[in-house]
């Protein structure tokens, strides 16, 4: 097992190992219900709830439930916030959790919290297993908000509700219908590997006159 | 083959397991290796749904009320909006083919109901009745007012629709299409606008949203030929009586 300081915990899932960007989890509700920026961050803040709840118990119960019926109390956690997140968001939102419908109880079968569990919180004491939670969360919410953000402007001419296009755009409906999810998710996929791989292929040192030598990289190695 | 790894990687630990199982069939006659009795993993399980459970029921006790406020409300809105405005309303369930208020300790859930809106001095105004059929994408559930003794629709409100954003949504986002069923007479017909003329009770269907705004036009009608009958003996011996509202 390969250790990690709870930077590295935290700050892995939200750039370099984003659950939707980099690890194509999550797709889902990505697709499904981005078609504005109020619909994904409240899908995003849904989610990031349910991952720290679901790992902050996984963690904390990792000695008490036997690894033979792991999945299954993994899915029961999962499931009991996910219920709460839906009953929360009727009560509080009910125009949102009108507008997402199906999509809040699916949450459930997202495999991206289940593998959280499975992959990090399950052996890890409670505060890394949060910071993974938050850091994954976050990632999961900055992809909802970049194909939310893409999807209302483009599809709709407004950012939040709000006309930021004037009145003389002609929306592409398009953009918030489900081939504008695909679309746009395909565009976001490809700029993001394009940069990643601009990135990589930088040498790691950097020659200055005068024999300096810098590091390119951010993360050191 | 009772060698396990501690629970470290899950993969690697479910390969030695079945592995060493299959080796040992002969001899254990396929007793699965050694591990915690099944009563724990019951009762682990059991504990947790248990847990669950309370937790859950916690919050509904919780949310409940905010929802359920928040149907009513939406509810009120929807029949203030389609009976032009009413000083109040009542509920009235539909119980062995006739219209009352007072179900008398019935069970009400399921039943059949429409709303009755009165205007000032307790005038009958006409009554707000519910309707879903399916549209384009899903069920579209709409609730409009209708005035049994002249057979007009008051208004039509959308209640709930999954229709195509920018096209089928028309249905409640147009409001010059909403506003054709205000006073029209039923029964109602939906006209593509190159055929339009202008006679009563004539609905002129949107461009590319056909579908959807025939639905519109065909709920509204299906309602008000299923509840004819009913809605003419409840409502005849009162305008009779109070006048023609």
């Amino acid at each position: 097992m390969k250790t990690t300081t709870g930077r590295e915990d935290l700050l892995r899932g939200v750039w370099r190992e984003n659950p939707v960007l980099v690890q194509l989890l999550g797709l889902c509700p990505a697709l499904a219900v981005t078609n504005t920026v109020a619909n994904s961050l409240a899908m995003g803040l849904a989610t990031f709830f349910v991952l720290m709840g679901s790992s902050l118990l996984v963690s904390s119960l990792k000695g008490v439930i036997p690894h033979e019926v792991r999945i299954s109390a993994y899915i029961l956690i999962i499931a009991t916030f996910v219920t709460i997140a839906d009953m929360v968001l009727a009560a509080v939102v009910p125009d949102i959790h009108k507008a997402l419908g199906a999509f809040i109880a699916l949450i459930v079968v997202n495999c991206m919290i289940l593998g959280r569990q499975e992959a990090f919180a399950s052996k890890r004491p409670v505060g890394r297993a949060l910071l993974d939670a938050a850091g994954t969360g976050v990632g999961f919410v900055v992809a909802m908000l970049l194909m939310g953000t893409v999807r209302e402007v483009l599809g709709n001419g407004s950012l939040l509700g709000v006309p930021v296009l004037g009145s003389g755009y002609e929306p592409w409906v398009v953009m918030i219908l489900p081939p504008g999810g695909f679309f746009t998710l395909g565009f976001i996929l490809l700029g993001f590997a394009w940069w990643r791989g601009r990135a990589e292929e930088r040498p790691a040192v950097r020659e200055w006159p005068h024999g300096v030598r810098t590091s390119t990289r951010k993360e050191a190695a | 083959m009772n060698e396990r790894l501690p629970t470290g990687s899950g993969r690697q630990d479910d390969a030695q397991g079945r592995g060493g199982g299959r080796v040992g069939d002969g001899a254990t006659g396929g007793v699965l290796p050694d591990g915690p009795p099944s009563w724990r993993l019951l009762s682990t399980l059991a504990v947790a749904g248990a847990l669950a459970g309370l937790l859950l029921v916690l919050v509904f006790q919780a949310t409940d009320p905010a929802i359920q406020a928040h149907r009513a409300r939406v509810l009120a809105e929807a029949v203030h909006e389609v009976l032009g405005g009413p000083e109040r309303y009542e509920t009235l369930f539909l119980i062995d083919g006739r219209f009352t208020a007072e179900p008398g300790g019935a069970d009400t859930t399921g039943l059949d109901r429409v709303y009755l809106g009165y205007g000032t001095d307790e005038r009958p105004l006409g009554l707000a009745i519910e309707g879903g059929e399916p549209g384009f994408q899903d069920v579209i559930r709409l609730i409009f007012g209708y005035d049994p003794g002249t057979g007009r629709v008051l208004g039509m409100k959308v209640l709930e629709s999954k229709e195509t954003p920018g096209l089928g949504d028309k249905i409640e986002k147009d409001s010059a299409f909403v506003r054709i069923f205000r006073g029209a007479r039923t029964p109602l017909f939906g006209v593509k606008r190159d055929r339009a003329t202008g006679a009563d009770g004539e609905v002129e269907l949107i461009t590319g949203a056909t579908i959807s705004s025939r639905a519109i036009v065909d709920i509204i009608n299906h309602r008000v030929e299923e509840l004819d009958v009913e809605l003419r003996t409840f409502w005849d011996p009162r305008a009779a009586g109070g006048g023609a509202p």
